[in-house]
């Protein structure tokens, strides 16, 4: 029963580093800059939907305001990629490192002077506390995460496949030169999936802010996020959203089995040990640079 | 024996072979050429001799000492040096640096003494700078001595890169298309560069090039690969007038009306 | 304008081109060794804070600048050099020794760790040295036997040779005591750089292929990069945590490596002058910004001020002036050198495109 309970949790929580991971390595793909903010990113997403929502800031109704959200963070990420990704291209990878980390600094900051840097709970109709059956305390939160995760999942694998943008983010990502050549406007697809990138950020951060307070540090779980995109393997979207649940289920496991200090540990000796073992991830596919 | 030697040399990646069944010798003082249709395997074969690839099967011996032994870092210690198709430069530093990166092999001073900056480092130094000095007078880099490659013309930077080979000190110099991309009179210098490093130098050419102007006036002695397989070996008239050849070029109707490559 | 007629080999290699250039930096010198007499002891302190900073800079600037190797690590390392020499310190070992060993043993770490971490490009080792980087705080912590874990530990007075230099007592031998580490790491960086060793770094960072093809050897290249990086961030980091007087595991917390890395692009990528100017930058900014939050009457410190100013900086530089404040410097020098025949588009940024790294 013990079991189950960890694991419900684990989940629930590696649905949240499954998706910070997913908006990681879309932006990767898509354009090979790798988005250090995208925690920070989160836990934007989440307290603008807490600004819009929670009815000391502007109280409106929670399905009123989440298009808003979705709008709100998809302008953002794509005037970020505007303003000051597309001027980083073509500048060393340290750049490209260092702006991203410097954005999540300014966010941060951003967010702690708007809102104040104390822990706050967003009126998610998410947050639906808790349920006994028998032993087991389950967080209903916890179980409407993994519900909200696999619903994002099956709609924006439709995206991908169904919605002529999906197709062009796809193409664009797999082989810019070529997708360029057959029309498809490169930069604004890169555009549009820093957008999207945003949307779903704003989604891991609603799913986040519903389990529990949120305070402006909570952008450093992306620093787990990355190691999540990393176990799963760059290249690979259901490999992003994997190495999340992995990293979220072994978290749990590990403060309850390890010795204390043991378990904040685990998670990056997993990430250290798949990029010895296997360094393009679990489940990417390698193929050597050609000279 | 051959300065360079290599044997029934095969690579595959995945289901594709790129080199088929490959034997080749390059005589010492000899200006041999690889030519071929893009995709024959050219620059795969300069790949496998600098050990980016590793063959299937086959050997590659340098002055009888096995090449496939080596790793990648260690074939340049033979004194084979390469240029590459699309000029692998580095491009943050300046043109005397480059090419005294090319004198890396002649190396002798140790970290600790590098960071003291003992006499023999600094004799060293010295003679490396007359090494280099010797290359930028033949190749006229004077101009451009402390320039980053970065804001270079691409005509320059070809030089750049055959001087850095160059520097090395090679016995076997890998040149690969180093006439691409050049200007009628930018390809004439370097006719005249590949005479004297054969001539003056004594070093030995192996390239690839698509250019038979310039192969049919500098080499010696040419192979034509297809598909990764020989398809013809001789002198460059030789090679030039070789049905199969003809045919891997221009068609099969062409070598019915006895059409000769250009 | 001037120009330099090359006469001889030597003068590529000096370390001064000229009279007028040795005379510069000479004169620099003179300056800081005097800065005790015309400062404040407090300014000297910061001065000395620069200089600790400086000298962790130059590690990194060695192994990022100079090898193209990204780390979000280098808080580790500072922590392993500061604690290995405290350690040596409380067991009785004489300072220098100490200070020197901690260098080296941080070193060759460093190396150890570069080995397996070669494999990594780009992101990767950058993601891969961030977990380094956390992974030390908890490890910290773990051993507390030796680290006193949360509580931290004080910091041993410094005894050189009989003569006990504390930052409170005399603040002016503390001030040259880490003028001479910074100058000695320098000295040594730049001596590199004019050698084999330092064109490899740079054959290494600007293409790896033709390295090899050169007879570089990359993976032994990157490991001796990443050791001495790892070494004289060390001397940085046991600097920092003696300067300090007291540190715990949250004083190298992974925070510390990102402002080191910010610190060096601010200051300039590549060049050992960026390491100095990033440092000034990022150790007088918290009195600059708190001088500013006075003016505008909000007496209480505004928590992530700081860093989010220092992001803002960091991304307008990067936007603006990708060669960073000794980038800005070198253009300005131009300019009034060539004045009144400077043209605008000399100063043009040459389109590069970024090599892809990735394996589709």
């Amino acid at each position: 029963m013990e079991v189950l309970q960890l694991l419900i949790s684990g989940l629930a929580n590696g649905c949240v580093y499954g998706l910070i991971a997913l908006g990681f390595v879309l932006i990767y793909k898509a354009t090979e800059a790798v988005n250090f903010a995208q925690g920070d990113f989160m836990m934007l997403g989440a307290f603008v939907t807490l600004g819009l929502v929670n009815p000391e800031y502007m109280g409106i109704p929670f399905w009123l305001a989440l298009p808003l959200v979705f709008v709100i963070m998809g302008v953002l990420g794509y005037l970020l990629d505007l303003v000051v990704l597309r001027a980083v291209f073509g500048q060393s990878q340290v750049a490209v490192i260092i702006v991203t980390i410097a954005l999540g600094f300014v966010i941060r900051f951003a967010v702690g002077e708007i809102w104040g840097h104390e822990p706050q709970s967003l009126r998610s109709p998410l947050a639906l506390g808790d349920v006994r059956v028998g032993d087991l305390v389950l967080g209903l939160a916890d179980v409407a995460v993994i519900i909200v995760t696999v619903i994002m999942t099956i709609l924006l694998w439709q995206f991908f496949q169904r919605t002529k943008m999906g197709l062009a983010m796809q193409a664009a990502s797999q082989n810019q030169m070529a997708a360029y050549y057959m029309g498809i406007p490169v930069k604004r697809i890169q555009g549009m999936v820093w957008a999207l990138a945003g949307i779903v950020a704003a989604v891991a951060g609603i799913l986040y802010a519903s389990k529990g307070a949120l305070d402006p540090s909570a952008g450093f779980i992306g620093i787990k996020a990355f190691a999540a995109a990393v176990i799963g393997g760059f290249g690979s979207l259901p490999g992003a959203l994997l190495g999340g649940l992995i990293v979220g289920v072994i978290e749990p496991f590990a403060a309850r089995y390890l010795p204390p200090g043991w378990s904040q540990i685990a998670p990056y000796a997993l990430l250290i040990a798949v990029l010895l073992f296997r360094p393009h991830g679990l489940f990417a596919q390698v193929r050597a640079k050609k000279v | 024996m051959s300065l360079l030697e290599i044997d029934s040399v095969t690579l595959k990646f995945g289901g594709l072979t790129a080199v088929n069944n490959l034997s080749m010798k390059v005589e010492e003082g000899q200006v041999f050429a690889l030519v071929g249709p893009n995709g024959a395997g050219k620059s795969t074969v300069f790949n496998l001799i600098s050990r980016f690839y590793t063959p299937v099967s086959g050997s590659i011996t340098f002055d009888g000492k096995d090449v496939l032994k080596l790793a990648p870092h260690d074939v340049p210690q033979l004194g084979i040096a390469r240029t590459f198709q699309n000029i692998e430069l580095f491009h943050q530093a300046t043109v005397l640096q480059n090419l005294l990166v090319g004198r890396h092999r002649h190396r002798q001073t140790n970290m600790i003494s590098q960071m003291l900056h003992l006499p023999s480092v600094r004799a060293e130094e010295r003679a490396h700078r007359h090494a280099v000095e010797e290359v930028i007078d033949l190749l006229d880099l004077q101009p451009y001595r402390n320039s980053r490659i970065a804001g270079l013309p691409y005509g320059v930077r070809k030089v750049v890169e055959l001087g850095r080979a160059l520097a090395s000190k090679p016995r076997l110099l890998l040149l690969d298309e180093p006439a691409s991309g050049l200007s009628v009179e930018e390809t004439q210098n370097m006719r005249w560069w590949i005479d004297d490093i054969r001539r003056h130098m004594k070093i030995t050419v192996l390239m690839v090039e698509h250019d038979m102007g310039l192969v049919s006036k500098v080499c010696d002695r040419v192979l034509a690969l297809a598909d990764g397989a020989k398809l013809a070996e001789g002198t460059p008239a030789e090679v030039q007038s070789h049905p199969s050849v003809i045919e891997a070029y221009l068609g099969t109707n062409a070598v019915s009306k006895g059409g000769k490559v250009a | 304008m001037k120009f330099h007629f090359k006469t001889d080999y030597d003068q590529d290699i000096r370390m001064f081109p000229d009279w007028w250039n040795f005379s510069l930096y000479a004169a620099l010198l003179v300056l800081a060794l005097c800065l005790p007499l015309l400062i404040d002891p407090f300014f000297l302190g910061e001065a000395t804070n620069v200089l600790i900073w400086a000298t962790a800079g130059l590690g990194l600037m060695l192994l990022t600048g100079q090898t193209g190797q990204v780390s979000l690590g280098h808080s580790a390392f500072m922590a392993l050099g500061c604690y290995s020499c405290v350690l040596m310190m409380e067991a009785n070992v004489p300072f220098l020794a100490a200070f020197l060993l901690a260098g080296v043993i941080t070193g060759i770490v460093g190396a150890l760790i570069a080995i397996p971490a070669l494999k990594l490009h780009g992101v990767y080792l950058a993601i891969a040295t961030l977990a380094l980087a956390i992974l030390a705080d908890d490890i910290i912590v773990l051993l507390k036997e030796w680290t006193d874990g949360v509580n931290g530990k004080m910091s041993p007075p410094i005894d050189l040779f009989g003569y006990e230099i504390s930052r409170w007592n005399n603040p002016v031998e503390w001030y040259y005591l880490t003028l001479a580490v910074v100058l000695m790491v320098t000295l040594f960086y730049r001596n590199l750089l004019r050698a084999p060793l330092g064109r490899a770094f740079a054959a290494v960072r600007d293409s790896e292929i033709s390295a090899q093809a050169m007879g570089v050897n990359v993976a032994q290249t990157k490991t001796i990069a990443f050791g001495i990086s790892c070494a004289i961030t060390g001397l940085g980091g046991a600097l920092m945590g003696l300067f300090a007087g007291a540190f715990n595991n949250e004083t190298f917390n992974f925070l510390l490596s990102i402002q080191l890395l910010m610190m060096i692009v601010v200051g300039g990528l590549g060049f050992i002058h960026g390491a100095f100017l990033g440092a000034v930058v990022i150790a007088f900014l918290p009195q600059v910004l708190s001088m500013t939050t006075d003016l505008f009457g909000r007496g209480v410190a505004i928590p992530g001020l700081e860093s989010g100013v220092f992001g803002v900086i960091l991304i307008l530089f990067i936007l603006f002036e990708p060669m960073g404040l000794y980038g800005r410097w070198l253009k300005i020098r131009t300019f009034l050198e060539l004045f009144p025949f400077a043209r605008k588009d000399m100063f043009k940024r040459q389109k590069s495109y970024l090599k892809t790294e990735r394996l589709r």
